[in-house]
C-alpha cells in the first residue's frame, strides 16, 4: 500500500526514511507541536518549497535541462491567485479561477519557451528562460496599475482560511482559519509532491531520465526528444505556479520579492543541490535544511554567541549578523562531503 | 516490393567542416547479414550513424523499405523499424537492466516470448534484470546493448563493432546471439573489424574507402582472397582474425 503511494520508489535507506518519517510527522503536527505563528509560517514555507524543489528537480535532476525561469512560473501561479483574488474579491472561486488560470500560464508559456529553444543546445535554453525571467519581473514592476508594481499586491481570502475565523480549542491550541490554511497547503503539498513522485517513476519519466542520460540514443530507440523535453518542461512549470498559488494563499501578499526574485531561484537550485538531484526525497530535506537554516540559524547563533561569552574570538564568530557566511560555509561543507546530495550518500551507504 | 531492405545512393555527410561521406552507394539485401569494412577512419560509423538520422545527409537518398527515408527524423526511423546498436553501446546506466529493455520496446510493451528469446541469447541479463546497468561488466553492456535493439522486431539492425574490446568468451556469445538473429531472418548492416566473426556471420560485403563504397561482392569471396583483402583495406583480414 505504502510502495504503491510511493509510486514504488521507497526511500531505500533506513536513516532516510527515518528522516522523511519525522519531517512527514512534524509538518503533519507543526500547529500542535510547535505552537506560535513564526513556526507555522517556517512549516507552510517549507512545505511550499518542497514541492517547488521538487518541481525544479523534475527538470534539473530528471531531465537534466537547467532553467532559470522557475520562479517566473511560481510568481505567475502567485499573482494568478492574487489579481483573480483582487478582481473576483474574496472567494472560494476566485481562489480556484486564479490557482487555474495561473497553472494554464505557466504551462503555456513553457512550452513557447521549450518548443523555440529546447531543439538546441541546453545552454541556449538556459540563456532564454534568463532572458525570459528577467523580462518579466521588469514587466511585472513596471505594469504596477495591475500587479501593483514593486509593492506588490495584497487581498483577502475566504474568511475561513484567516486568523478571524475561530472554533473552538485543541491540545491547549486555539483553533482558527490560519490552521485551516496550514493544513490546505500542507495537504495540496504532499498530493503534488506525490505526484512528481508519480510522474518520475512512470513510463514518461523513465523516458526522461533516458534522455538525461543520452538524447542521441533515447532518439535512436524512438522518442521524441524534443516533445518529453516540452512536456517536462510544461509539467514542470504548471507544479512551480500551483506552488506560487499556495503560497499566495498562505500570505495574502504578493510581491516581485517574494515571488519572483533572482535570489529565490538560486535558493532553489541550492536546495536541489544540497538535497540530492535526481531523487525527489532530495527536494524535501534540501528544503527542510534551507528554510530551517533560513529562519533559525541566525538566532542560534545568538544563543551560541551568548554561551561563548568570555572566550576569545569564538563570540565574533558566532556573532548573530554573521549568519549568512555560516549558511555559506554550511553549504560548501555540504556539497563537499556529499556531492550526489544528502539522499545520494543516504542511499549509496557511503 | 525490392529485396533491398535498404538501398543508399550518392550519400554524401559533412561533419563540420569535414566531408566524412563522399557518395555512398550501398544495397542492404532482405533476410541477410551485410558487413560494412574497411580501415578505421573511412566513414563506416558514419554511413550508419547517417541511415539513423544522427548526422543530416547533405545529398543523396537512403530508401528504406520502400519509401525515402532521407529527410526523416531519427524517432521515425526507429519506429519504422530499423535497430541501432552503437559502438558506445548507449545503454541507461542509471536505468535497471529492465527499465533499459522496457525503454528499448518504444512501441508497446515489452514481448515475454521476445524477453525469452533474449534471455536465451544472453543468460547474464536475466540474472542482473533488476540491477543497474552501470554495475554491469563491458561484455553484459555490450549484450544489453544488442538485447536493446531486439527488444522489438526490427526490419533492420545497425550494428557498430558488437566485439571491439570484449574478452574472447564474450565474443563467441556475441557472435552466438548474431547468428541466432542471423536465423531469424533478420536483416543486418554490420561494422565488424573481428575477421572471424565477419566470415562466420557475412553473407554480402562492401567495403569502404576515403568515405565511398570500393568494393562489393560475397563475403565468402573477400575471405578467400587475401590479395583482394590486401589491396582493398590495406592488410589481410587473416592476419588479424
Amino acid at each position: 500500500m505504502l510502495t504503491a503511494i510511493l509510486s514504488g520508489d521507497t526511500p531505500r535507506s533506513r536513516i532516510l526514511t527515518v528522516l522523511l518519517l519525522a519531517v512527514l510527522v512534524c509538518l503533519a503536527a507543526a500547529p500542535f507541536l510547535f505552537p506560535g505563528v513564526r513556526a507555522l509560517e517556517t512549516a507552510a514555507t517549507i512545505c511550499i518549497f518542497i514541492v517547488l524543489v521538487a518541481s525544479y528537480d523534475l527538470l534539473l535532476g530528471y531531465t537534466g535541462i537547467v532553467s532559470f525561469a522557475h520562479t517566473m512560473f511560481f510568481g505567475l501561479g502567485a499573482y494568478g491567485v492574487a489579481l483573480a483574488s483582487t478582481h473576483l474579491g474574496r472567494s472560494w472561486g476566485a481562489l480556484l479561477v486564479g490557482t487555474a488560470s495561473g497553472a494554464v500560464a505557466a504551462a503555456v508559456l513553457a512550452l513557447l519557451i521549450g518548443l523555440f529553444s529546447l531543439r538546441v543546445r541546453a545552454i541556449f535554453f538556459a540563456m532564454i528562460t534568463l532572458a525570459v525571467a528577467s523580462a518579466v519581473a521588469v514587466l511585472v514592476s513596471q505594469l504596477f496599475e495591475i500587479t501593483g508594481g514593486e509593492d506588490g499586491l495584497t487581498y483577502q481570502i475566504p474568511r475561513a482560511l484567516t486568523p478571524a475565523f475561530r472554533f473552538g480549542e485543541l491540545f491547549g491550541v486555539n483553533l482558527n482559519g490560519r490552521i485551516i490554511n496550514y493544513y490546505l497547503v500542507f495537504a495540496a503539498s504532499l498530493v503534488l509532491f506525490l505526484l512528481l513522485l508519480r510522474i518520475v517513476n512512470s513510463p514518461f519519466g523513465r523516458v526522461l531520465q533516458a534522455i538525461r542520460e543520452n538524447d542521441f540514443r533515447a532518439e535512436a530507440i524512438g522518442y521524441r526528444v524534443v516533445w518529453y523535453r516540452t512536456a517536462a518542461t510544461c509539467l514542470s512549470a504548471a507544479v512551480a505556479a500551483l506552488a506560487g498559488s499556495l503560497y499566495a494563499i498562505w500570505l495574502r501578499y504578493v510581491g516581485p520579492d517574494t515571488t519572483l526574485s533572482f535570489e529565490i531561484m538560486l535558493d532553489i537550485l541550492l536546495m536541489v543541490v544540497i538535497g540530492g538531484m535526481g531523487t525527489m526525497y532530495g527536494a524535501v530535506l534540501g528544503a527542510v535544511i534551507f528554510v530551517l537554516a533560513q529562519n533559525y540559524l541566525q538566532s542560534l547563533m545568538g544563543v551560541a554567541a551568548g554561551a561563548a561569552e568570555g572566550l576569545p574570538v569564538l563570540p565574533l564568530l558566532l556573532d548573530p549578523n554573521r549568519w549568512l557566511m555560516w549558511l555559506g560555509i554550511l553549504f560548501i561543507l555540504s556539497v563537499y562531503f556529499f556531492p550526489t546530495g544528502i539522499v545520494g550518500r543516504l542511499r549509496s551507504g557511503r | 516490393m525490392s529485396d533491398d531492405v535498404l538501398r543508399i545512393e550518392g550519400l554524401h555527410t559533412d561533419i563540420a567542416q569535414y566531408h566524412i561521406l563522399e557518395g555512398v552507394d550501398l544495397s542492404v539485401p532482405r533476410g541477410a547479414v551485410t558487413m560494412l569494412l574497411g580501415r578505421n577512419g573511412v566513414g563506416k560509423t558514419t554511413t550508419l550513424r547517417t541511415i539513423m538520422g544522427h548526422w543530416a545527409a547533405k545529398s543523396g537518398s537512403i530508401t528504406y523499405d520502400g519509401q525515402d527515408i532521407t529527410a526523416w527524423p531519427t524517432p521515425a526511423r526507429a519506429r519504422a523499424g530499423i535497430g541501432f546498436v552503437p559502438e558506445d553501446m548507449g545503454i541507461f546506466t542509471d536505468l535497471t537492466v529492465e527499465e533499459n529493455m522496457v525503454l528499448a520496446a518504444a512501441s508497446g510493451p515489452l514481448d515475454a516470448t521476445r524477453l525469452e528469446t533474449v534471455f536465451a541469447a544472453f543468460p547474464p541479463l536475466r540474472t542482473f534484470w533488476k540491477s543497474e546497468a552501470g554495475n554491469l561488466s563491458g561484455g553484459q553492456k555490450q549484450m544489453l546493448s544488442i538485447a536493446r535493439a531486439m527488444a522489438e522486431e526490427r526490419k533492420l539492425y545497425l550494428i557498430d563493432e558488437p566485439t571491439k574490446g570484449l574478452a574472447p568468451a564474450i565474443v563467441s556469445t556475441m557472435a552466438g546471439a548474431l547468428r541466432e538473429l542471423k536465423r531469424a531472418g533478420a536483416s543486418i548492416l554490420l561494422v565488424e573489424q573481428n575477421f572471424a566473426v565477419a566470415k562466420a556471420l557475412g553473407d554480402h560485403a562492401a567495403v569502404m574507402d576515403d568515405g565511398r563504397i570500393v568494393w562489393t561482392g560475397a563475403m565468402a569471396e573477400l575471405a578467400a582472397d587475401a590479395g583482394l583483402q590486401e589491396r582493398l583495406m590495406g592488410l589481410s583480414m587473416e592476419v588479424t582474425g
